[in-house]
């Protein structure tokens, strides 16, 4: 008997076929009678008094349909936006955001008026005809400067611009430092970045008032948070709204969460009995879509001679915005829990402020908070190996956790790993030891090789009940799945995640195709639209495949469950007697007395069915998981730094990262070379700029933020080890943000590695070639550990 | 983001166009490439009444060496130049520049003349221009390169002049085009252009100055014997250039300094 399984297939993608030929369904390509097009007339300072909004002129310009300010929305929204807890619960303020502005300004491109006109064109011209009086207010943007005494606030009439100020501490660390033989110091700058998906965002809402009904198309990744949302600010029934995601271009954790658009897009088509279209410009995007990163970290580490870490201690700043994202505290929460990497610690202790300024809310960017932890550990370690003159590589392998389930410093535990096996891996694939022999002999002819690693470990699979009630404030992030079998043999999955590039539609079929032991081209994968799925907690938090995709898995075993007792019964045979393999029930012992799982569907529905049993052959699932999970994994960057212009040249890039089982090889590394693509844009390239006047924000366009195209990013040696997770049947952890998680280190700590002969001991991102001109210019002037490299 | 509302038209002949400007005088805008002219329209940053389209005349895009020449059609195409077995052999510099400029996309789609009338300071053509003393035709005159790139983005374009060609001196002999950039599609932070000729040096540098920049001082150090380090100290002579995202001035004339050096040293 043959033997397939298509888990662990490279197949193509089935989804590609119309997403490149040009067939793909996102928002915009959705037409409705009578629709109409929205424009937002958004703040053009980052703090005002809103003193008056002049309608007059757009009210008559060509093609307007309506023109709405606050006082109309609050006629049909209550309430603002939802802000979760994010793992902080103590929270000294959460300002309170109505999805326009009514009386102030608190940020560059917040809402304040809405057009309606009949063409995109006539939107844009109408928007443009809104006049606004403003009254400048004092602007934060240093974020440091924002904690001083006396700092003008982000909001008027706040106390201060402190929404949290909370510790996260394991250990008792005055005695580890007391034990340390040696301690650096040093702060770490994650810069603000824009998430930047290829699709920005778009809605198109139809209200209809028969039935008080409303349907929202929008380019989410959470469709039923959507939903849910909605019901609350609009008043209106879940049961009455139905959002659909469809597709999606992009996300990166920018589309997660419910945005003011989405609310007044609905309001709007409320108020005008029109369906109402927005599809945000890029230059919107870049002013009005969640911001990424944005954290100061002063560290101090303490060691022993030998490399043996003992205290790290951290203070965090968080740039958050003038209100806090969503899910914005998500990336302090995380960043601290998982500060201690894959190390054994004796102490870590973790003050995390987060600051309100008037900018865009940051909310999660890939990663969320993971590729924070991981470069500010990463950079620890590397920062303790240069102040001790020992490799690296030889300080991590002494301090790598080993025995799992481990449970770190801070509490969390890591369900399993193997950081030295994978970091072996990759130096054996980068060739380390020559490359180490290779650096000497390069610097004596005056040129800069630099080797930087980075291990990571990472938190991903959103996540049990009970944990993660306290990130969403009440939800619990676990994933339905509805496994229905069609009496004629194929299949239709529903799940709650949704993809937005992740390929669900063919890996999630790859699982029930084995499950079910049905043709994968006979099963279809639903996700997307609350009206055809259970209730579901959409893709982010690489969650999609160890909790979505293991539900379905389940629903798929309780299918086999019924079919099994259905075909006992058409065999004639006891329950336990049946066997089931590769898609086919006999009785043990009688492989010639079979029945095939399509022939068991089409009896589910007719008559004759085991006493007591009801027809159809179904079932849903809420998958609860047991635990989060680790996937982990070592990154390699080589770099060559030109010390004449502060050029970065990156010439070798490996990756070696276990997510436990793999579905799809050619899916995971499309998710790797993403991931580190993202990751190099942060250490190198990228940085969202705002004028520390004005806040308005220099980057504006993608012509001055420096997202990288193909000619910046280097082809990437991947490799992998496969440690199952042991916390689901299918052994299998999330691999999303791995990529980005680790890279941004391996990129600096390759640079820091590079320029050490100049003295120089830790390098900023964006590490741009005028920056690090500039440093490594300060250091040949100052340092005389730059003795070495006046040649 | 969305352009502000204009009219269209479509030149089929030089003189067409001319007259069609005139109607619109300084209100309108001859598209040709539209890969600088478009973004700046949709970013509202330009908001011309008319388009004036000339990518339909006929014959404005030869690529031809008369004895000591080489006439370059103004709507001559980035690749078309970067591809050209006559621009290789005649003035192989002008090639390898074409090169550099932005991706393939726009290099299907831009005109030296647009490049030329334009008059970015961080356009890579005008610094060629300049440092071979180039010439720009347009359907009123001619006029020399050193004349015609007269501040950022200013010339003596008239309301009804359109850039017909341009035309080099043949050279190829050593050469290198130093383009420096974040991304490969960016513009030049700082460009560098070095180009042996008639036993003598020319330099040219893109971006540091609201217009191209000929470096006569590193060319005279050259001339005098000085070798190519110590010559390319000159390149930031007189130069005050504007910071940026990207660059600082002093970044800038630094630089320009290191590029001018390696340029020389590269050029073959």
């Amino acid at each position: 008997m043959a033997v397939t399984t298509m888990v662990g297939a490279k197949i193509h993608r089935r989804e590609d076929p119309k997403l490149i030929t040009g067939h793909g369904s996102y928002v915009d390509d959705m037409q409705l009678i009578g629709m109409v097009h929205m424009a937002v007339v958004r703040s053009a300072q980052a703090h005002a008094k809103i003193v008056s909004v002049d309608l007059t002129a757009a009210s008559k310009a060509p093609g307007v349909v309506a023109v709405y300010t606050a006082r109309d929305f609050k006629k049909v929204i209550s309430g603002g936006l939802p802000v979760t807890e994010s793992l902080i619960a103590d929270k000294k303020q959460t300002p309170n955001q109505f999805p326009i502005a009514e009386s102030e300004a608190v940020y560059f491109g917040e809402p304040i008026a809405v057009v309606l006109a009949e063409s995109r064109y006539q939107a844009a011209d109408c928007a443009e005809l809104v006049q606004v009086e403003y009254e400048s207010l004092p602007v934060l943007v240093d974020f440091e400067k924002a904690l001083e005494k006396g700092s003008p606030t982000a909001h008027t009439g706040a106390p201060d611009n402190v929404a949290w100020d909370v510790n996260f501490n394991g250990g008792d660390l005055e005695a580890a430092f007391k034990e340390s033989e040696v301690t650096v110091k040093e702060r770490i700058i994650q810069q603000r970045v824009f998430p930047i998906s290829m699709e920005p965002r778009a809605v198109l809402a139809n209200y209809v008032p028969f039935g008080n009904q409303l349907t929202v198309w929008t380019s989410s990744q959470v469709p039923h948070f959507i939903r849910l949302f909605l019901c609350i600010g609009l008043g209106m029934p879940e049961s009455q709204i139905r959002v659909v995601a469809p597709d999606v271009g992009g996300g990166f954790g920018s589309k997660l969460r419910p945005y003011p658009e989405e609310y007044l897009a609905a309001a709007a088509s409320k108020l005008s009995g029109r369906p109402v279209k927005w599809i945000e410009g890029r230059t919107e995007n870049l002013q009005a879509t969640s911001h990424g990163r944005g954290h100061i970290f002063d560290i101090e580490v303490g060691a022993k001679r030998d490399g043996t870490l003992l205290a790290l201690k951290i203070t965090m700043l968080s740039d958050l915005g003038a209100y806090i994202g969503v899910f914005g505290a998500l990336q302090s929460s995380l960043a601290m829990l998982l500060s201690p990497g894959c190390y054994k610690w004796k102490a870590v202790h973790g003050r995390a402020i987060g600051v309100l300024t008037n900018k865009m809310s940051t909310d999660p960017y890939r990663g969320a908070g993971r590729p924070e932890a991981a470069h500010l550990v990463e950079r620890a370690v590397d920062l303790v190996a240069q102040e001790l003159k020992l490799d690296p590589a030889d300080v991590r392998a002494k301090n790598f956790a080993e025995d799992f389930p481990f449970t770190s410093i801070l509490g969390m535990v890591y369900d399993s790993g193997e950081y030295q096996k994978s970091l072996d891996k990759a130096k054996e694939i980068v060739g380390y030891k020559a490359l180490r022999q290779k650096q000497a002999d390069l610097r004596k002819q005056g040129k800069y090789l630099g080797i930087g690693l980075s291990t990571y470990v990472e938190i991903c699979g959103v996540g049990p009940s009970a944990a993660t009630a306290h990130v969403s404030g009440s939800l619990a992030l676990v994933e339905s799945s509805v496994v229905r079998v069609h009496p004629t043999g194929s299949v239709t999955v529903a799940v709650g995640t949704h993809s937005h590039g992740q390929g669900h539609a063919t890996t999630f079929a790859q699982i029930a195709a084995d499950a079910l032991g049905l043709p994968y081209a006979n099963i279809e994968i639903r996700e997307g639209d609350t009206g055809d799925t259970p209730f579901g907690y959409g893709s982010y938090g690489s969650r999609s495949l160890p909790v979505g995709g293991v539900s379905i898995n389940r629903s798929c075993q309780k299918v086999v469950d019924k079919a099994k007792k259905i075909a006992a019964h058409m065999l004639e045979a006891a329950d336990e007697d049946v066997v089931f393999d590769q898609g086919q029930f006999y009785v043990k012992g009688s492989p010639d007395k079979r029945k095939a799982m399509g022939e068991v569907a089409f009896a589910a529905y007719g008559p004759g069915l085991p006493e007591g049993m009801e027809q159809g052959l179904e079932a849903v699932t809420y998958f609860d998981p047991p635990n989060f999970t680790w996937p982990f994994g070592a990154h390699i960057c080589v770099v060559e730094v030109d010390p004449e212009t502060g050029e970065v040249d990156i010439q070798k890039y490996v990756a070696v990262d276990d997510c436990g089982n793999i579905i799809n090889p050619m899916i995971v590394d499309g998710q790797i070379h993403g991931g580190v693509a993202q990751g190099i844009g942060q250490a190198l390239f990228e940085e969202a700029v705002h004028d520390p006047e004005t806040g308005a924000l220099r980057t504006g366009t993608l012509l001055d933020y420096s997202i990288p195209g193909i000619g910046e990013i280097p082809n990437l040696q991947l490799d992998r080890t496969i440690t199952p997770s042991p916390t689901n049947e299918l052994g299998v952890k999330g691999v999303g943000e791995a990529g980005t998680i680790a890279a941004s280190a391996a990129v600096i700590n390759a640079i820091v590695d590079a320029l050490s002969p100049f003295g120089i001991k830790h390098v900023d991102m964006p590490a741009s070639p005028d920056r690090l001109w500039k440093q490594i210019k300060q250091a040949r002037e100052h340092s005389n550990g730059g003795k070495e490299a006046r040649k | 983001m969305i352009p502000a509302a204009f009219e269209y038209a479509r030149a089929s002949s030089v003189e067409e166009a001319a007259k069609l400007l005139n109607k619109y005088g300084e209100d309108a805008k001859v598209l040709a490439g539209g890969h600088s002219l478009i973004p700046l329209m949709r970013l509202r940053l330009a908001q011309p009444k008319a388009l004036v389209d000339i990518n339909g005349i006929k014959g404005l895009d030869h690529i031809k060496a008369e004895g000591s020449k080489l006439h370059i059609g103004a709507l001559t195409r980035h690749v078309t130049i970067q591809n050209s077995a006559v621009v290789k052999d005649k003035l192989p510099i002008l090639a390898e520049v074409a090169g550099e400029i932005g991706d393939n996309q726009v290099r299907n789609m831009g005109t030296i003349g647009g490049v030329v009338a334009h008059a970015d300071a961080a356009g890579d053509y005008p610094t060629i221009a300049l440092m071979l003393d180039a010439d720009i035709v347009t359907n009123q005159r001619t006029i020399a390169a050193k004349d015609f790139f007269k501040d950022l983005f200013t010339t003596p374009l008239a309301a009804d002049e359109i850039v017909i060609e341009v035309v080099f001196p043949v050279a190829n002999g050593p050469h290198k085009y130093i383009k420096f950039r974040r991304r490969l599609f960016d513009w030049a932070i700082v460009g560098a252009a070095a180009q042996k000729m008639n036993g003598g040096w020319r330099i040219g540098l893109t971006n540091v100055g609201p217009t191209p920049v000929r470096a006569t001082a590193v060319e005279e150090a050259l001339h005098k014997g000085a070798k190519p380090e110590e010559a390319a100290q000159h390149a930031s002579d007189g130069l005050n250039p504007s910071g940026d995202l990207r660059a600082s001035p002093e970044y800038k004339k630094h630089l320009a300094r290191v590029l001018t050096k390696r340029a020389i040293e590269q050029a073959k």
